[in-house]
């Protein structure tokens, strides 16, 4: 049911695009003023997000520590793991959004014969780099459409990652990684059933729109040809702000264009935002030293105690006879 | 009253790990016997003046809410996001990737599908896009929203009190996503409520009242300590004085109260007072902050910051220098990451230097506050203790590193390095289930009591599975940690799991090792057991 909504939905915004270029003729509105209305929602809502995170303090220091902490200095502390400085800070949160350090760190939890045993679980973390530098990859060699001079290494770039010189034009490597990637996050949350029940809509929308991007550009580079010096000229006239509809782009490249535009609308309004979360995260991004230096709770507030005095107004007489000392005789 | 628990070690370990047909927004939590503990008593709310206090049942079908209890939750959620980035950030960032599901101890030992970190978080998370987020405004159902019904209240309620806050699906979770902050909320709300377990709000009206947990009154503290000592001249041949509430003494002691009051924690605290006493030490206990430990931080950050006040405040009565704190799991947790930070700053102690070896704590030069395996391991490195190891060797030790000493601050080779040189026999579990991987007794935040023992031996399965293999393997016969709810709870774990392993504080190991000062031949260790015929040294 959630994999269907999220699925025809997708469907839907692609036979939307496919209808609006191919039979009513609306160009201009995929072309140019949905483009910028998604690059706007995604600009300002990508900031509204961040600055609504950013509006609530962070009142105590609460690292996740996963290593020795700073101790006497014969014992050998886990600089990154469990951070006291804010270089292994840094080091721990590029390790982070880098190289996915913690997913890196999953297990799989087994029962075999009433015993449990933990196993190496890497698959999550491979397809989840795959994806996530694949896609970025795929996001810089589009540069090339919004520059008049493609810059050198945008053609470095392009150079790797079709270096294996497949097929007519060049087979990109990520192109394939890509597609391969979000198949198995998509199958994974199919055919693994504790995945299955935790998955929402929301997590198979964003796969399919994804899936259908990438399709879609597959198939415009190696399949239906479209008309590349126009995607050009439609790409510079955007960024330009001086938009230009040029004749004949095939009507997939609208669609593409289309999936995009619903993908930065939609990213700020999702669960997309862990790309800006993972930043703020404080159980990562914090140093543990609040035995070394005192951090401040924004507000903080007196409360109210049981004070000694009341204590020892309670107990003065059980206290005196059991030779404890106390303030008052 | 409930049934017997008689469940079977054969049958609890058999274990499905299939979610039900049915999505979980529909599925109304089924509160089975065993699994929960007792709702609050009134009387121990009033006593800390908590909201809606009153006598209740989780089991009873009319739990006694007030009239606008929704509109008090969602105020309480609103006012929660505002105060805390991890809380906010926490309900906006999840992918569901699926990476903590099995790291939670009450998943693998139970495989209820609400029990994994990710589902757990999302009863709240399904409220929060209701009534916070456009899509779940919109979509309701398809953005995984839903209405706060009575039913799902009860359902947080039930699956709340069953995390134990130890934070293992935060390592694990690529955004660092920590249930504990998520766990810590979703109590505080049902606290507005009034609704509490009666293990958490005893203990803290206890607490708060009389300095402890347990209730101890100032006398009996002293008393109980009687008996300790008396077994300590049996022991050793040497009586030993501590003082209490002594002004002007250089260092004040807090340890958890469970270490004064019931096996094997008392052997722990014989062990520091014997290991004081051979140092010479001039410090003292107190009977006003007898609780180092603090069942506030299963209430409310309010509440644990009122418990926690009295460390300090009576450290400057006193007029000590500076603090030791003792083996305690979530004391340590908010000792290193919230006690500055409420309570401090404490500029009327000093930056800790150890009086015997001189050793500047400079990793607690603002809390003012040492951990005793840091104390002790300083002065092992340093040759100031005669340590016969050879004294434990009718132990096989291995270690758990308690949850929140782990996690929250990440203790975990000074004490293994004092283990190390008072026993001949130590073995590490397997290294998936040990230091920041460590897992929970099963028993934390407030979870032992002896209603929800169906839980408490589902949660600690992995733990006793994995002791349950260097028993077998190394012939382990004794649990070493340095938490008081580890002592209290993993005895019962181990007789139900792994039989024949005992559990220690890592002082009571200490005191055995320890050879002090015209002490006697020794014949017993601090259990009074017979010490068998001491083997030839490794």
């Amino acid at each position: 049911m959630r994999i269907l909504f999220s699925f025809f939905a997708v469907i839907a915004l692609v036979l939307s695009a496919y209808a609006g270029v191919k039979i009513a003729n609306l160009q201009f509105l995929f072309g140019v003023v949905i483009p910028y209305i998604a690059i706007a929602i995604f600009i300002l809502g990508f900031i509204y997000r961040v600055l609504k995170w950013g509006s609530s303090p962070v009142p105590f220091r609460i690292p996740t520590t996963c290593g020795q902490q700073e101790s006497l200095p014969w014992i050998k502390q886990s600089k990154i793991e469990n951070p006291s400085s804010a270089a292994g800070v840094v080091i721990r949160m590029a390790l982070e959004v880098l190289l996915f350090r913690s997913l890196f760190r999953n297990l799989k939890t087994q029962l075999k014969e009433g015993r449990l045993v933990y196993g190496e679980a890497k698959w999550l973390w491979l397809a989840g780099l795959a994806f996530h530098w694949s896609f970025l990859i795929i996001f810089v060699r589009h540069f090339r459409l919004f520059l008049q001079d493609t810059p050198s290494f945008i053609k470095t770039i392009e150079g790797l990652d079709s270096f294996l010189q497949v097929g007519v034009p060049l087979l990109y490597m990520t192109d394939v990684v890509l597609l391969g990637a979000v198949t198995y996050l998509f199958l994974r949350r199919v055919f693994i059933p504790q995945i299955k029940y935790i998955s929402l809509a929301a997590d198979y929308f964003p796969l399919f729109l994804i899936l259908g991007i990438a399709a879609s550009g597959v198939l415009m580079r190696y399949f239906y040809k479209v008309h590349i010096v126009g995607v050009k000229e439609l790409a510079m006239g955007l960024v330009s702000l001086n938009p230009v509809i040029p004749q004949s782009i095939g009507v997939i490249f609208y669609i593409h264009l289309f999936l995009i535009s619903i993908l930065l609308a939609y990213f700020p309004l999702s669960k997309l935002m862990h790309m800006a979360g993972v930043f703020l995260s404080p159980t990562r991004n914090m140093v543990n030293n609040s035995r070394i230096a005192r951090h401040i709770n924004p507000w903080n507030y007196p409360v109210h105690v049981h004070t000694y005095e009341e204590y020892e107004n309670d107990f003065r007489e059980k206290m005196k006879k059991a030779g404890i000392p106390v303030e008052k005789e | 009253m409930a049934t017997k628990f008689t469940a079977k070690p054969d049958e609890l370990s058999k274990i499905d790990y299939k979610p039900p047909k049915k999505g979980w927004l529909d599925t109304p939590a089924e509160f089975k016997e065993h699994t929960f503990c007792w709702g609050a008593k009134g009387k121990n709310l009033n006593v800390v003046e908590f909201p809606n206090a009153r006598d209740w049942s989780p089991a009873e079908e009319d739990w006694k809410l007030p009239e606008n209890w929704q509109e008090i939750v969602l105020e309480g959620i609103k006012d929660r996001l505002s105060k805390y980035r991890s809380f906010k950030l926490f309900m906006d960032i999840c992918v569901r990737c699926g990476a903590c599901a099995d790291k939670c101890h009450f998943f693998i030992g139970g495989g209820d599908p609400k029990n994994m970190p990710v589902l757990r978080a999302e009863l709240l998370r399904s409220i929060y896009r209701k009534y916070f987020t456009a899509s779940g405004k919109m979509l309701g159902k398809i953005a995984g929203a839903r209405e706060l019904t009575l039913d799902v209240l009860k359902e947080i309620w039930y699956y709340y009190y069953q995390c134990t806050e130890c934070r293992r699906c935060s390592v694990f979770c690529p955004y660092g996503i920590d249930q504990a902050e998520i766990t810590m909320v979703g109590r505080e709300l049902m606290n507005l409520l009034g609704l509490n377990t009666d293990w958490i709000s005893g203990p803290v009206a206890n607490c708060y009242m009389k300095g402890n947990h347990l209730g101890l009154e100032p006398h009996t503290i002293k008393n109980s300590m009687e008996f300790f000592l008396d077994d300590i001249e049996t022991i050793t041949g040497i009586k030993i004085k501590p003082t209490f509430n002594r002004k002007g003494a250089e260092i004040l002691f807090v340890t958890p109260s469970g270490d004064l009051f019931a096996d094997p924690g008392t052997y722990t605290a014989m062990g520091y007072l014997m290991l004081f006493h051979e140092l010479g030490l001039d410090y003292t206990w107190s009977t006003y902050a007898s609780e180092g430990g603090n069942f506030g931080l299963f209430t409310s950050n309010e509440m644990a910051k009122r418990l926690n006040a009295k460390i300090y405040a009576e450290a400057k009565r006193l007029g000590v220098k500076w603090i030791i704190g003792g083996e305690c799991g979530h004391m340590w947790r908010i000792v290193n990451q919230y006690m500055d930070t409420w309570n401090g700053p404490a500029d009327f102690l000093e930056e800790p230097v150890s009086p015997i070896t001189g050793t500047k704590f400079e990793n607690a030069k603002s809390t003012k506050m040492v951990h005793i395996a840091e104390f002790t391991a300083d002065l092992i490195k340093n040759g100031k203790l005669k340590l016969d190891p050879g004294r434990n060797n009718h132990l096989k030790v291995t270690w758990h590193d308690s949850c929140n000493t782990a996690r929250g601050m990440g203790i975990l080779d000074e004490p293994r390095y004092v283990l190390r040189n008072v026993c001949n026999h130590f073995h590490e579990m397997p290294e998936d289930t040990i230091r920041e991987k460590t897992f929970c007794c099963g028993s934390g935040t407030g979870l032992n009591a002896s209603e929800n023992m169906d839980l408490r031996m589902r949660g600690g399965f992995p733990r006793a599975n994995a002791v349950k293999y260097v028993r077998d393997n190394y012939g382990v016969n004794m649990l070493a940690n340095i938490c008081a709810i580890d002592r209290a709870t993993l005895k019962a774990l181990m007789e139900y799991w792994a039989p024949d392993v005992q559990v220690a504080g890592l002082h009571e190991l200490v005191g055995n090792a320890l050879v002090m000062t015209g002490e006697k031949e020794r014949t017993q260790d601090l259990r009074l057991e017979p010490l068998p015929e001491k083997e030839a040294k490794e």
